[in-house]
């Protein structure tokens, strides 16, 4: 495993839909090499045969009943919203 | 005596013998929040208006003399959504969520109780650091010195309670953020057993790690609140359906024949001599309270902060997609199309840290690297959740310190994560086992810092674990000890 580079830093930041200056692009590959490196600690383990862990109970999928319900009024919806026009939320334009 | 000095059963027979009121109480809190909180900045929004208005509600209502909550002004954490109270995570992308929708589950399970929310709580921001240096307003300081940190990331709930500003705090824990804070501040915090407490409204972190849970000043105390927000929710599909046990069982029995494991990878290298002293003395307490001890091994314990990192930001990646500037919180303005809208409104507000844990996450998730660094860490969880299964066969509870050092100062390791995430070393672990974690006060550094004891039992057995906190309590005055800040009415 080989550490991160500046092009990958710059792919997952677009991936994860976070705008980074070039300078941030610096720190955030030497940080991130630093972590990732560390991270390497665990090849240390032969994890061959071993079960990944997701969750720590012994839970199974919990299903209920597809029925609508009251929860919350749409007025409601919207009132935190930054930018609201005929009862729904706006966004700048998706096609330019 | 202040009327912090008292505990949550004491302040009940005083207002069942109206020698004090609701309304003192709450008083009480707000003075003291008035008096101190500049100095500590524990409370990062007030409700003030709505406790006083909950107070003369309350004041009609005959006491519930059964119930230990009635009344008492609390402190929530500021991930937990509070219906029409600003939640904010300490995040500037969260700085006008002035009108949550709705309670947290706890939240509403406390209401139930008709206890008095004062305010909310800072924290490091989304709940990711360990110093409360993280949060986008002003750093929490530690009541006992303000030079140094609170710990985190409910740094916020363990100072507002040692500084006296609430009867009671909530916090959150995904790798020790309701522990070591604890530690630091000398007070009582419990990560409770995953599963046990509702995370209905909690603002999510990590999903298989994050917990609810009570910082108090006393192990009954803490108790107390536990019985009041555990047992299984239909809103939380993680929450698990058992029935809750009377924790105040854990008061009548004592120590005599309880077998304590004492990880040797706990005191090891790298834990600082005071720590490790206080440590042994109270292993000691516990002798002499006819308990027994023994060195064991949770060998994997090693590799537990790597896997918790990679778990943990990778979890928190996709949590916070969830943050894009269209149904809630702050837009940028600086855009001009949908995917600039997303981008800069999630750059402008989100904080370093935050971006460093999502950024780790996403590589981690991301095509080619899934195997190598998501799952890996996925299989050594399970090897360490195996460590904490087997010494559990032979051991009641395993003992050791919360933290490898006390409280750090304000800037000293903040540039430096790696440094900074090591802190959580002792209390990684136990999120990655999902079993639960008390920290207690155990004694003081020659600084004068508090240092905490690290109590962890077995899945569901919060009993077991008061009964032993509550035995070293009653048997030491650690706890009495108050920081002098602005002069303690």
């Amino acid at each position: 495993m080989s550490e991160i580079s500046k092009e990958q830093v710059k792919h997952v930041a677009h991936l994860a839909r976070l705008a980074i200056t070039d300078e941030e692009v610096e720190t955030m590959t030497k940080q991130l090499g630093d972590i990732i490196n560390y991270a390497t600690l665990l090849n240390e383990l032969d994890t061959e045969d071993v079960k990944p862990t997701t969750h720590v109970l012994d839970l199974k999928n919990v299903m209920r009943k597809d029925e609508p319900r009251k929860w919350i009024e749409k007025e409601d919806a919207l009132k935190n919203a930054p930018d609201v026009k005929d009862g729904q939320f706006r966004v700048p334009s998706i096609l330019e | 005596m202040s009327l912090f000095d008292y505990t949550l059963k004491e302040l009940q027979e005083k207002l069942h013998k109206k020698e004090i009121t609701i309304t003192d109480l709450v008083d009480a809190s707000y003075e003291r929040i008035n008096e101190v909180d500049d100095q500590v900045h524990a409370f990062l929004t007030l409700n003030e208006e709505g406790a006083r208005e909950k107070a003369n509600e309350l004041e009609k209502l005959a006491h519930e003399q059964d119930n230990l909550l009635f009344g008492i002004p609390a402190g929530i954490k500021d991930n937990l959504v509070t219906k029409g109270l600003r939640t904010t995570c300490a995040s500037q992308l969260l700085d006008n969520f002035n009108d949550p929708l709705y309670n947290a589950t706890v939240v509403d399970r406390l209401e139930d109780k008709n206890t008095v929310t004062i305010g909310k709580l800072n924290m490091d921001e989304f709940a990711m650091g360990s110093s409360n240096e993280n949060s986008s307003y002003a750093a929490t300081r530690n009541p006992w010195n303000t030079d140094y940190v609170p710990g985190g990331s409910s740094g916020g709930s363990a100072a507002a309670v040692a500084a006296n500003e609430v009867f009671f705090s909530l916090g959150s824990d995904t790798g020790g953020s309701i522990r070591q804070p604890a530690a630091f501040c000398g007070v009582v915090g419990l990560k409770p057993t995953y599963g046990l407490v509702s995370r209905f409204g909690l603002v999510a972190f990590a999903s298989s790690l994050d917990q609810v849970g009570p910082i108090t000043r006393t192990v009954e105390d803490n108790a107390h609140v536990l019985q009041a927000i555990a047992g299984h929710d239909k809103m939380d599909s993680t929450s698990a359906n058992l029935e809750v046990p009377n924790y105040s069982d854990a008061f009548k029995e004592d120590v005599k024949g309880l077998k304590i494991a004492v990880p040797k990878e706990y005191l090891q290298e790298g834990i600082d001599p005071e720590v490790k002293e206080s440590v042994l003395q109270a292993l000691k307490v516990y002798e002499d309270l006819g308990a027994t001890w023994e060195e064991v091994s949770l060998p994997h314990s090693k590799y537990a902060v790597a896997a918790y990192y990679l778990l943990s930001s990778s979890e928190a990646s996709a949590n916070l997609a969830r943050f894009d500037g269209v149904r809630y919180g702050v837009r940028s303005e600086n855009a001009t199309n949908m995917l600039d809208m997303f981008k800069l409104s999630r750059s402008e507000g989100f904080g370093d840290e935050v971006k460093r844990r999502i950024m780790l996450g996403t590589f981690a998730l991301s095509s080619g690297y899934y195997d190598a660094y998501y799952k890996k860490a996925q299989k050594v969880r399970t090897l360490i959740k195996d460590d904490f299964e087997k010494v559990f066969e032979d051991y009641d509870v395993i003992i050791g310190p919360t933290t490898p050092t006390p409280a750090f100062k304000v800037g000293e390791i903040i540039d430096d994560p790696l440094t900074m995430y090591a802190n959580d070393i002792l209390t990684i672990p136990v999120n990655l086992a999902g079993v639960p974690g008390m920290s207690l006060p155990c004694g003081f550094s020659s600084e004068g810092l508090p240092i905490g004891l690290q109590i962890i039992g077995k899945h569901f057995d919060e009993t077991t674990i008061y009964r032993t906190a509550y035995a070293f309590e009653q048997a030491t005055d650690h706890h009495k000890k108050r920081p002098t800040l602005g002069g303690a009415k």
